[in-house]
Order: C-alpha cells, then structure tokens, then sequence
C-alpha cells in the first residue's frame, strides 16, 4: 500500500517536473537557434529598418513597431468593449441573460483563427478600404479588429471572474450610502476589481501579439516602418507573421534562419514581460487579500 | 524516350494494390499541375500513389535536402547555397525542366490602363512611381502587391522584372508592398481593389483580374501573355519550371519524370502553362 502510494507520488511529480523541463528545453533551443544571429548580423542592420531578408537585410524594427501598433491598437478597442461586457454580464444581466451569454462568449474563444482571417480578408478588409478610403483594405487598423474580437472572450471572462471577486458587502454598502446602480459599479465594484482588470487586458495582450494566421491574412505583410500618422490604415507586418511565412523556405542553418529564431527570441521576451506584469498585479492582488 | 504504348513499369506488377508512393512538394505555382500529372499518371499506373503538396520552392527543395520528398517542385533554379546544403546531406541533385510559365501582370478590371513597358512595372514595384495617374491611369494611388519571399515567382519577378535582369542591380521592391501568404491572397485582393496591381503564374490568372500587355522596351510591342506568345519568345516575363530529384531518379520515380517529359506535356497547355516544345511535332 505504501510502496503503491510511494510511486504515484514519485509519478506525478515527474509529470509535473517534466512540464517544466519540456518548456525549459523549447527554451534552450530557441536559445540555440536564435542566438546566432546576433553575433552574425552587426546590430545596427538587425535592428535597422529594412526587412529584406533575401537580400541580407535583417532590420527586425518594421517587424517589432508592427506587431506592437496591432496589438496596442486591438487592446484600446477591446478592452472598454471587454470590460463593459463583463461588467453587463456580471452586474446588470437578469440570471437566464447570463446563462446564455456567458458560454456564448465562450464559444467566441473557440472560432479557429484562419476562419477569422479569412472572415476579415473577404469582408472586413473591403469594408474598411470602401468606407475608411484607405488604398487598400488590408491594413494595421483591419488586423487590430480582427485581434479585437479574438482577445474579446479572454479579457471578458477574466475581468468578469474578477468583479465576481468583489464582496457583496462592497455593493450593499455603495447602495446603502444612497449611490446609484450605475455610482456604485462605476465607482466601487470596477475600481475594486481593478487589478484583476489589469491581469484581464495584460492575458487578452498576450493573446493578441502571438496570434498569426489571422494577422497575417489581414494586416497586408508590408514591412514598412509605421511612422507616419496615418500607418494605422496602412499595411504593417508583424512578427509572427514574418516567422510563420518565411520560415518554411529557409535552409537550415542560414542566416536567415537563425534570424527567425532571433526573431522569435525577441517575441518570446516582449510576452515574457507582458505575462510578467500580468503575474505581478495578479501577485499584488492577493498579498492584498484582506481588501478584496 | 520511351514510347506511349510500350510498358516499362507493368514488367514489375508485384501486388494488385498500390504499393509505390511519390512524395512531390514545392512550388505553389506548380502545384495544380502537378496534381493534375499525379492524377492522370495514377490512372494510368494504379501500382503508384503520388502525394502532392505545395508550400513554395524553398520548402520544396528543402524537403528534397533532408530527404523527406523524392521530387521537389521549383519555379526557380537551386540557390548555390542549397546545392551546397544539399551536397553537405550527400545528395547531388538533379534537375529536370517540365514545363515553361509566363508570369502576368494584372489589375482590377475597372482599371483603364491596359499595358505598361518592364521599365514602367520595374518603378511602379520600386516606388518610383504611385499613382496610376503617371502611366496613364486614373488619379488613384497604387496598391503593390506581391507572392511572399519564399515565393520562386518573387525571386524571378525581382530579378528579372524591377532589376530587368541587370545582375549588378541592387533595386528591391517598395517596402510598402504587400506580402501576400498565397495566390489566391493576391486575386482576392485584385478583384475587389480597383487601387491594386499584382503579378503571378498564368495558370493563376482567373478571368476577373485583367491581364496587362507588356512591352520589353519603349519601341518594342507590348504583347498579352499567351502560349504561343511565350513559345516564340515575344512576351517578356516568361521562366522555365523544374523539378528537382535527390541524384539520380530511379525506379517508379525515374519512370514518372519520363512519363511527365513525353505524354504528359499534353495536360501542361489545359492549366494555362506552356509546354516544352510546341505541340505540333
């Protein structure tokens, strides 16, 4: 009984070692792959603006700048849109409304991306190009709403677990005191989630700078520097889009390869920290746990 | 060359199913054609199966290297680079030319200009030129659009059109064109944006996009792209397509390529391709 006990136990702490053995190996390798680069390519081209891979042109800044104005683009229009949802969802929706809603958006989750892209390629880019009078539909603006929509169900359903945090005693004290339904969620209930809200647009961020099937139908590909003030509805290229289109041409071991890689090294760091700041307020939360 | 009616294959009929499997990858541009000889041939020869996938001329060829396809399809010649990748994995390979494209330019067919010079398509892809208003269009800007670079037709187009084919040139393409992931990533957007122009394989030219004449030079004629057209060398945008073998083909495989190189030429002009030699032989 002992011995059976014993080596469960033993089992399923390999498994769980072996988890994080798995991602410190894919670690290592992107390590290992990618590191090459920067001893191969001067810094000044890899961080320059010409992205002509071909050509021994390796400037990752169109791809960086691109990726950022996409997400940061889709994250201003999904999270006033993510956080009034949750807050309808959880405040406001008569039971049987929440029944429904919540798996719904659910659901929303699950849409495979290429749908999306393909969705966004023949309907959506057309529409912006027509009524924004952009030269072409396939811009930033259109990747930004498809990613919208696709970081829609994270930020909602954690913002949601996160008001759903907050005690009731919060709300019957707000009404107590004579505020307004609309005064007390808007001035206790939000503000006391805050940083669970935090968490919630920090994991939808994540969400939408790896996506790449999706932005890559959408955003155009043109790895132009997106300076101007109207790049927004201009084509950008982003980095995931870059690795996922390039890297099936590339001969093992290449510069280019590596530059991928290097490429992936840079993306894997801008989620690192992304996810980091998110842990961080998820962190601050619970020390805090007494406010909550 | 063997002939039609002889029947090499049938001495070595082992079993009644199909038993021998041809992996074929590459070149998108290819790759309807392919599909279309691995079809007819397996009707032919049912022993065979082919499997045929596109995916770009880098990743055919790169399969060929770490030898996970027999025949790698490609609408550019092997970079020096792969031949030494390819050498460093002790495979010479071989390469066989199958059958010839011409590349077209096209626009959306609202678009009123009907034919440009290679020097006028060269400074509208390098960024020379933007508004289709200086090659005798309308006063709109233009939208570039372009095959993504693990492309053979980018590598081509590049090279041969915005460079004319000077090897000492360093132009490349505006960095405002658009990569587009497939072929049909570039009709879908030539057919409703009337802003853009595009280039790819004749046999990806669909009857909505509109089809610009080229000229070679200012005081040449500028010809539409047509099989007979490329045959007699007038159209200026026109490549040879190859497959590629790890050494020297042998069995089933060799037998294929044969196959493809004799009667199966007759399939080429029915995907818009054009055949090695003109059909009247």
């Amino acid at each position: 009984m002992r011995r059976a006990e014993f080596a469960i136990e033993a089992l399923i702490k390999v498994l769980g070692f072996s988890a994080i053995g798995f991602v410190l190996l894919i670690f290592v390798f992107l390590l290992r792959e990618g590191l090459p680069v920067f001893a191969q390519v001067p810094l000044s081209n890899l961080f320059g603006t010409r992205w002509y891979p071909t050509f021994g042109l390796f400037g990752t800044l169109p791809l960086i700048l691109g990726s950022l104005l996409v997400t940061v683009t889709a994250i201003l229009m999904a999270l006033p849109l993510g956080v009034a949802t949750a807050v309808f969802v959880r405040e406001m929706a008569p039971t049987w409304a929440r029944e429904v809603l919540k798996p719904a958006i659910e659901v929303l989750a699950g849409i495979p991306s290429v749908v999306l892209g393909f969705f966004g390629m023949t309907i959506v880019a057309p529409l912006v190009r027509q009524v924004l009078g952009a030269p072409t539909g396939l811009t930033a603006f259109t990747g930004a709403l498809i990613l919208a929509y696709m970081s829609l169900p994270t930020i909602v359903s954690v913002a949601e677990d996160a008001l759903d945090a907050v005690p009731k005693s919060y709300r019957d004290a707000g009404l107590a005191m004579g505020a307004t339904q609309w005064q007390t969620i808007w001035r206790v209930v939000v503000p006391a989630a805050r940083s669970g809200i935090v968490t919630a647009v920090m994991l939808g961020m994540g969400r939408a700078i790896g996506e790449t099937m999706a932005v890559m139908m959408v955003t155009g590909n043109a790895a132009r520097m997106p300076l101007t003030p109207d790049s927004l509805f201009r084509p950008v290229r982003t980095m995931t889009a870059t690795i996922a289109a390039e890297m099936g041409e590339v001969a093992r071991g290449s510069v280019h390869y590596h530059a991928l890689f290097g490429v992936g090294i840079i993306l894997f760091v801008l989620t690192f920290l992304i996810n980091l700041a998110a842990a961080s307020t998820m962190f601050k939360q619970k020390r805090r746990g007494g406010l909550r | 060359m063997a002939g039609c009616s002889t029947e090499p294959p049938e001495s070595e009929t082992r079993g009644i199913e199909a038993t021998e499997v041809i992996e074929n990858k590459g070149s998108d541009t290819l790759v309807n054609l392919a599909l279309a000889w691995a079809e007819a041939y397996m009707q032919l020869h049912p022993e065979v199966r082919i499997s045929v996938t596109g995916g770009g001329t880098g990743t055919g060829i790169a399969a060929m290297i770490n030898g996970t396809v027999d025949i790698a399809n490609a609408s550019r010649e092997m970079k020096p680079e792969e031949i030494e990748a390819a050498k460093a994995n002790g495979i010479v390979p071989k390469e066989f030319i199958v059958a010839r494209d011409a590349i077209a330019v096209v626009v959306h067919p609202a678009n009123p200009v009907n034919a440009l010079t290679l020097q006028q398509v060269s400074d509208i892809y390098t960024g020379k030129i933007t508004n289709w208003r200086e090659v005798g269009g309308e006063n709109r800007p233009i939208v570039l659009l372009s095959r993504e670079s693990n492309s053979g037709t980018y590598v081509y187009f590049l090279e041969n059109v915005i460079r004319l084919g000077d090897k000492e040139s360093t132009l490349l393409f505006s960095p405002e064109t658009l990569l587009m992931p497939s072929s049909e990533g570039i009709s879908a957007e030539i057919r409703q944006n009337p802003n853009a122009i595009g280039y790819d394989g004749l046999g990806y030219v669909t009857p909505d996009q509109k089809v610009l004449a080229i000229a070679r030079d200012a005081q040449s004629p500028y010809v539409l792209p047509s099989v007979d057209s490329v045959n007699d060398g007038s159209y200026p945008i026109s490549r040879p397509l190859y497959m590629y073998t790890a050494g020297e083909p042998k069995g089933h495989v060799a037998a294929y390529l044969q196959w493809i190189l004799g009667e199966g030429q007759s399939l080429v002009p029915k995907l818009g391709f054009v055949p090695l030699k003109p059909q009247t032989k």
